[in-house]
């Protein structure tokens, strides 16, 4: 904003002329032209929460959270979605978290610079980008019929897990960059091993930052469905999972079956709207305490 | 020492875990995809015009459901490169520092939404619109979901495309406004220039998110297995066609296989862009001489 | 004066990838004496002193040549454990670089991670240390707090103490002073003199009156090269070179 006031007195000293009020149409009409890009984009993402919120919000009643589904969907609520969703979050989250941790310590303290970085880094980026549908087939194929899980919270959680590995290993990467190099070489000047300085000193100290980055792709994770289409996700449940090879209902999942099947198109309408909003809700206030702890966690380290 | 040793050995390990998943996933979708293209040929595949999986003579030609993709991806294009790279260009140029302060968080925040949402928000609200505002039959088609598609990808290509504005070093700006150019000036003709890899690499991870993403198109795109005459016309995108054909194909079957080999289509496709993505995004970084 | 010889540099030359940073060196660094190493910015004094102790093995690139003994011992040889090396030449970095951990993990870290598990002889050794280091009396009511609380003066000393707490048989300083104010300066200089008797101790300092104050012996080095090695009392009064002479006359660097 400085350059502007800077500006200003610049075009106050400068003679007018034509190509100067050429200028500043321009510059007007650009700025026009952004503003309004901008408008757009939040008239547009607000408007998609808007509507969830206004329509789901009469159907969400502390029955239609807790209860388990009645008379063909038509009574009772989503409480099975809701915990199949956690199950799911929490299966993928067990196995992707450990991976993805061991491989952002090695990249950032072990890695010997060269072929075998780049090539770690290329596969990472590209499994970032496989479509989620893809994962869903790897995960049929894989762990439903390869290895004979089933269609299941444990094949599904782990498909999920290899799609938030990339995720993880990105977040958790910055949060060791982030910490001082002169915590290790004051640690290792003390006599301590390389990996001790990474347990004690290293880890405890990225430890914020990594749980940040854990919470952020819980997020992501729990709004997916593409890759449990097939590996996990199923319209009805009488009740809750049993154990973790029963099939689950998800949120998620839900919302696109109200939509496509049964038999009572206006009912189901309104209970995806519910389903929507109690999605919308945990999926983006667990994004939003994520994304705010990371701007607080920045400011700290004065970036 | 040898304990040291050992650590280093389980983490370099546990660190080929990501290649090791991205090989098992390109080898699955091949051995799968592999009687497909046996019994059919690679070209019959992806030239054939028919898609009917489920005939008793059956056809399986991925043209109509290529083209699908293809335009759903170029319209989401048409609205999320202006939408997401100019309100970039808006907070990064115009927003002051409170707007900025509240705009960044909350575009990654969106980014969030879970794409079922956008498919459900397109069915029931957009696609009611779309059919009435245009009089046409039917509001799920290609229009509705392009549009749903752009707007989903609008927050990604804008947090990253904001990434690469910031990095542009400030004495550009400074080197220039000095000079007497305004800020519009500035902005058109040394801030995007320098910036201009940085938000290609946004713009083709937008495209390739677009072309994977499968609930939205599932949802809203019509799901008609045609080549499209128009924009208004239904489609179904490759990710969409496996989504829903998968819990009907009899497994083992060539039906089955087809999906899988569509699914190998896909992989390949966005391994381009990302492969693309990536060596613009380091030649951005070489330029700006900012290193790696 | 006790002549022993603890450190030996000898022909050392050191390159980051294409860069000769360091040529030719050779320096002898006595026991129980404050050796300084001075010169201007960029003339490799923290490089070499980071030599002592291995801790430029971390730059990737870095290359090194000639020897450097240790009680007779060449430390640069593939038998040399790193870690007990590093154990036995402490460090004491240009900024103050506690752990963000309490005073007393931060003191206590250095016994743990060698394996000392005894609660009592831990609180014993980080009580002298922190005396060793005279701050105890400032921090005593403070060993829960965090350590990234107390002032930079402060910080530094419990770099020093936690430093001591492994009880290093040579401590380098490299710049200890440079972001401190000039009360803080002075207490740690009274300290390394405190230290010398235990300890040998190596110094950079880019400040000609801190080498004066403090060392008994001074290398100045310019452009990776030593001009000039001798006693202090020599160097700053008559020295040998006519580059020594400018330099401390204040002509460049």
């Amino acid at each position: 904003m400085q350059d502007k006031s800077l500006l200003q007195n610049k075009d106050m000293l400068v003679y007018k002329t034509h190509s100067m009020k050429g200028k500043d149409i321009s510059q007007g009409l650009g700025f026009m032209l952004l503003v309004l890009c901008t408008g757009t984009a939040l008239v547009f993402l607000g408007s998609i929460i808007y509507f969830i919120t206004i329509r789901g919000i009469r159907v969400i009643s502390w029955e239609f959270i807790t209860d388990v589904p009645r008379m063909a969907m038509m009574k009772g609520g989503v409480a099975p979605a809701i915990i199949g969703t956690f199950y799911l979050t929490l299966v993928s989250i067990s196995f992707a978290f450990p991976l993805g941790l061991a491989c952002a310590i090695y990249l950032t303290e072990y890695s010997p610079k060269g072929t075998i970085i780049n090539i770690i880094r290329l596969s990472i980026n590209n499994l970032a980008g496989v479509p989620s549908i893809v994962f869903g087939l790897f995960g049929f194929a894989v762990f439903v019929n390869a290895f004979g899980f089933g269609v299941s919270i444990l094949s599904g959680g782990l498909t999920l897990g290899i799609m938030a590995l990339p995720g993880i290993i990105a977040t958790s990467q910055d949060a060791i960059l982030a910490v001082p190099q002169s915590y290790r070489e004051a640690s290792l000047a003390l006599g301590a091993t390389h990996w001790d300085t990474i347990k004690k000193v290293v880890l405890p100290a990225a430890l914020p930052g990594i749980l940040t980055g854990v919470i952020l792709n819980v997020g992501r994770v729990a709004g997916e469905t593409a890759p449990i289409l097939f590996t996990a996700a199923t319209f009805y449940t009488r009740g809750f999972p049993h154990s973790i090879f029963s099939e689950v209902m998800a949120l998620p999942y839900h919302i696109y079956a109200l939509m496509t099947e049964g038999t009572h198109p206006e009912v189901q309408t309104q209970i995806a709207y519910g389903c929507a909003l109690i999605l919308l809700c945990l999926v983006l206030s667990v994004s939003a305490i994520a994304i705010i702890l990371r701007q607080r966690q920045r400011k700290m380290y004065g970036q | 020492m040898t304990k040291e040793r050992f650590y280093k050995w389980i983490f370099t390990a546990l660190a080929f875990s990501s290649l090791f998943f991205l090989l098992g996933i390109m080898i699955t979708l091949l051995v799968q995809a592999l009687p497909m293209f046996r019994q059919v040929g690679i070209l019959r595949f992806i030239g054939g015009k028919y898609w009917y999986p489920t005939y008793s003579t059956p056809s399986f030609g991925i043209l109509p459901l290529m083209l699908g993709s293809v335009v759903v991806t170029t319209g989401a294009a048409c609205v999320c490169i202006p939408l997401g790279v100019g309100s970039a260009l808006y907070i990064h140029e115009l927003a002051g520092p409170i707007q900025r302060a509240i705009l960044k968080p909350v575009i990654e925040i969106l980014a969030g939404i879970p794409s079922i949402v956008y498919g459900f928000f397109g069915m029931v609200i957009m696609a009611p619109m779309v059919q009435r505002f245009f009089g046409i039959p039917t509001g799920l088609n290609a229009f509705t979901a392009s549009l749903m598609l752009g707007v989903m990808a609008t927050p990604t290509v804008c947090s990253i495309a904001e990434d690469a504005l910031n990095v542009v070093p400030s004495s550009f700006k400074e080197a220039s406004l000095a000079l007497g150019a305004n800020r519009w000036q500035t902005l058109v003709k040394v801030i995007i220039p320098a910036a201009g890899s940085g938000i290609s690499t946004a713009i083709i991870l937008g495209m390739s998110r677009a072309v994977g993403e499968t609930m939205t198109v599932l949802m809203v795109a019509g799901g008609a297995a045609c080549i499209p005459r128009s924009i208004f016309d239904p489609v179904r995108p490759m990710t969409a066609t496996i989504a829903a054909e998968m819990g009907e194909a009899v497994m083992g079957s060539l039906h089955f296989h087809a999906l899988f080999a569509i699914g190998l289509v896909l992989f390949v496709i966005t391994f381009i862009f990302n492969i693309v993505a990536e060596i613009i995004s380091r030649r951005f970084r070489l330029r700006l001489g900012l290193g790696r | 004066m006790d002549s022993d010889i603890k450190i030996r540099a000898e022909n050392v030359n050191f390159y980051y990838s294409e860069t000769h940073v360091l040529k030719d060196i050779s320096l002898d660094i006595y026991a129980n004496q404050v050796t300084a190493i001075i010169g201007p910015s960029g003339c490799g004094k923290s490089t070499f002193i980071r030599l002592l102790n291995r801790m430029n093995d971390l730059i990737p690139g870095a290359r090194m040549q000639g020897e450097i003994l240790l009680d007779g011992k060449d430390i640069y040889s593939p038998r040399t454990d790193v870690v007990e090396l590093r154990r036995r030449v402490g460090m004491v970095f240009q900024k103050p670089n506690p752990f963000p951990k309490t005073v007393f993990e931060n003191i206590a870290y250095g016994l743990i991670i060698n394996g000392i598990r005894d609660r009592a002889f831990i609180r014993d050794r980080v009580k002298q240390s922190l005396k060793k280091a005279a701050i105890y009396e400032e921090v005593q009511n403070r060993l829960n707090e965090n350590a990234l609380m107390l002032s930079g003066g402060q910080q530094q000393r419990i770099c020093i103490a936690r430093c001591i707490a492994v009880e290093p048989e040579v401590i380098l300083f490299d710049e200890p002073c440079a972001s401190l104010d000039p009360i803080s300066t002075r207490k740690i200089e009274e300290l390394i003199l405190e230290l010398k008797k235990d300890y040998t101790i190596v110094i950079v300092t880019h400040n000609m009156q801190q080498a004066a104050r403090v060392s008994d012996f001074t290398a100045f080095l310019y452009l990776g090269e030593v001009i000039e090695f001798g006693p202090t009392s020599k160097i700053f009064t008559v020295p040998e070179k006519k580059m020594t002479e400018q330099y401390l006359a204040g002509r460049f660097g």
